[in-house]
C-alpha cells in the first residue's frame, strides 16, 4: 500500500515537473508548480513528517509560488524567452545541470546504502524527559534535533538568508 | 470502514451545509445591521422581517447566466473560484466544536500551522481570478490584494506563534486545554496578540477598514468584476467562510473556544449546562458580528497607509509581542 502510493505520487510529481517546464503559458507553468508542491507535500505526510508538510505548503505553495505568479502576471511573457538566446547554449546548460543532480543523487544513494541510512538514529534517552517516548510530538521532536544536533548547519543557514535578506533591501533601495 | 469513512464523511457533509447555511444567513444579518447602523430598516420584501431575503439570493445567483470573457483564460477563470473556495472549507476540518470526537473531524498535531497554510493557498484564488478574467481593473485588483494578503499574512503568523509559545502546542484542542489549564482566556495573557490577529484578520478577509482590492470606487469591484452567475458566488462564499474561519480561529486561540467565560470561576458553574460547541458558536457570532459593526463604522485606508499599518506597525508589534512572550516564558 506505501509503495502503490509513494509510486503513484512519484508519477504525478515528475508528469506536473515535465508539464511545468512545458506548459505554453507561464502561468499556467506557475499553477503546475504550487499542485508539484502539493504533492511532495502529501509525500512527506506519508513519510510521518507533518511538520515539514505543513511547511512546505506554508512557504512554497503559499508564499514563494505567489511571487513567483506576481513577477510572472506584472512581466508580460508574450514572446518565449527562448527566441531571443541561443538554444543550444540552454540544452547544454541544462544537460549540464541534470547530469550534476544526477551524479549527487547516485552519489547519495551509494553513499546510504553503503553506511546504512545517512543521519544517525537518535536515541530516545538523548531528549528531555518530556520529549521521550512514544508520545513523542513531531513538532518538538524536529525542533529539539534543529537546536542540540544540528544546530551549526541551522545557523548557517538562517546565516544565508539574512544575507539575502539584506542583499535585496540594499538592492532594491537607492539611496540608503 | 465506519470510523475511517462513514462517521467521518457524515460530519462533512453537516459541517459543509451549516457552513454553507450560515454563510447565506450572514449576507443578510450583514445587510440588516448595516442597515440599522444607518438608520435604514434593512431587506424587509421577502418574508417576515426580510428573512427569506437569504433564501431568495442564492437562488438569484444560480439562475443568473454564466459568463465568460471573450479573451479569457478559461481554465484558469474556471479554477480560480474553485481554488479560493476549497481552502476556506477545508480549513474546518481541523477546527474543534469540543473536546471529544463528534466535535471535530480530525486532530492533528500541527493543526495552527495546517490552519494558516491552507489558508495561504486561497491567495490564488484572487490573482488567478483577475489575472484570467484579461481586464485590467480586476488585474489591478488582485494585485493589490496579493500584495495585501502576504504583508498582513506575515504580521498575523508572527503573533500566533507567540501564543503557540504561551500554550506549549500547536494542536488546536491543546491550545483550548492550555487555556483551561491555566484559568485564564489567552485574550487576557495576550491582549496585544488577540486585537493584531483580528486586525489582520480584517486585512487578510479584505474586509473594511481594508478592502481595497474591492474598493467599489476606484476599481469597479474589485478581482471579481467579471464574474457573474455561480463562479460569482463561489468567490462570495469563500469571502464569507475565510470570515468565519478567522472569527473561529480568534474564538479558539483568545476566547477558550468551547469553554464557558471564567472557566476558572466554580460559581459559574451552572453556565456548563449549555453545551461547548453552543458556546463555541456564540463566540464565532460575536466576532461575526464585530465585522459588520467595524465595516458599518469605519472608512477605507488609502492603499499607502494600508501597506504603511501592514508593515511599519503590525510587523514591529508582533515581533515585539513574541521577544517578550519568550522573556517571560523564559523567566516565569
Amino acid at each position: 500500500m506505501e509503495a502503490f502510493v509513494f509510486y503513484l505520487l512519484a508519477t504525478l510529481i515528475l508528469g506536473l515537473g515535465i508539464m511545468v517546464i512545458t506548459a505554453r503559458s507561464a502561468v499556467h507553468s506557475v499553477l503546475f508548480l504550487v499542485l508539484n508542491f502539493l504533492l511532495v507535500a502529501i509525500l512527506y505526510v506519508t513519510l510521518s513528517a507533518q511538520f515539514v508538510a505543513v511547511i512546505q505548503v506554508l512557504v512554497y505553495a503559499g508564499g514563494i509560488v505567489v511571487l513567483y505568479l506576481f513577477v510572472v502576471m506584472l512581466v508580460s511573457l508574450k514572446k518565449a524567452p527562448e527566441l531571443r538566446s541561443d538554444s543550444r547554449r540552454v540544452a547544454r546548460t541544462g544537460l549540464l545541470l541534470a547530469g550534476a543532480v544526477l551524479a549527487e543523487l547516485i552519489a547519495i544513494v551509494w553513499y546510504t546504502s553503503a553506511n546504512g541510512s545517512a543521519p544517525p538514529a537518535q536515541a530516545a534517552s538523548d531528549f528531555p524527559p518530556r520529549l521521550a517516548g512514544d508520545a513523542m510530538l513531531n513538532t518538538e521532536r524536529l525542533g529539539w534535533v534543529l537546536y542540540t544536533e544540528y544546530l551549526i548547519p541551522f545557523e548557517v543557514a538562517s546565516m544565508l538568508l539574512l544575507v539575502a535578506m539584506i542583499g535585496a533591501i540594499v538592492l532594491a533601495k537607492k539611496n540608503l | 470502514m465506519l470510523d475511517t469513512f462513514v462517521i467521518p464523511l457524515l460530519q462533512i457533509a453537516v459541517l459543509v451545509n451549516a457552513l454553507l447555511v450560515t454563510v447565506t444567513f450572514l449576507v443578510l444579518m450583514e445587510r440588516k445591521v448595516m442597515g440599522w447602523a444607518q438608520a435604514r430598516l434593512g431587506p424587509m420584501r421577502v418574508g417576515p422581517y426580510g428573512i427569506l431575503q437569504a433564501i431568495v439570493d442564492p437562488i438569484k445567483l444560480i439562475l443568473k447566466e454564466d459568463i465568460t470573457p471573450a479573451n479569457a483564460d478559461r481554465f484558469v477563470f474556471t479554477l480560480a473560484p474553485i481554488m479560493s473556495l476549497v481552502p476556506a472549507l477545508v480549513v474546518f476540518s481541523v477546527i474543534p466544536f469540543g473536546p471529544e470526537q463528534p466535535y471535530y473531524i480530525a486532530d492533528i498535531n500541527v493543526g495552527l500551522l495546517f490552519i494558516i497554510s491552507v489558508t495561504s493557498i486561497g491567495v490564488y484564488g484572487i490573482i488567478l481570478g483577475g489575472w484570467s478574467s484579461n481586464s485590467k481593473y480586476p488585474l489591478l485588483a488582485s494585485l493589490r490584494a496579493s500584495a495585501q494578503l502576504i504583508s498582513y499574512e506575515i504580521a498575523v503568523v508572527m503573533t500566533l506563534v507567540s501564543v503557540v509559545l504561551t500554550a506549549g502546542t500547536l494542536n488546536m484542542i491543546g491550545i483550548v486545554e492550555a487555556q483551561r489549564e491555566a484559568g485564564l482566556w489567552f485574550a487576557f495573557v495576550q491582549p496585544v496578540a488577540c486585537v493584531l490577529v483580528f486586525i489582520g484578520g480584517l486585512a487578510e478577509t479584505n474586509r473594511l477598514p481594508f478592502d481595497l482590492p474591492e474598493a467599489e470606487t476606484e476599481l469597479t469591484g474589485g478581482f471579481h468584476t467579471e464574474y457573474s452567475g455561480m463562479r460569482f458566488s463561489l468567490f462570495f462564499l469563500a469571502e464569507y467562510a475565510n470570515i468565519i474561519v478567522i472569527s473561529a480561529i480568534v474564538a479558539l486561540m483568545f476566547f477558550g473556544g468551547w469553554m464557558r467565560p471564567f472557566p476558572n470561576v466554580e460559581a459559574l458553574a451552572f453556565l456548563d449546562l449549555i453545551p461547548g460547541w453552543v458556546w463555541f458558536c456564540g463566540k464565532i457570532f460575536f466576532f461575526l458580528y464585530l465585522f459588520v459593526w467595524i465595516r458599518a463604522t469605519f472608512p477605507r485606508y488609502r492603499y499607502d497607509q494600508l501597506m504603511a499599518i501592514g508593515w511599519k506597525v503590525l510587523i514591529p508589534i508582533a515581533i515585539g509581542n513574541l521577544v517578550l512572550t519568550g522573556i517571560a516564558k523564559v523567566v516565569l
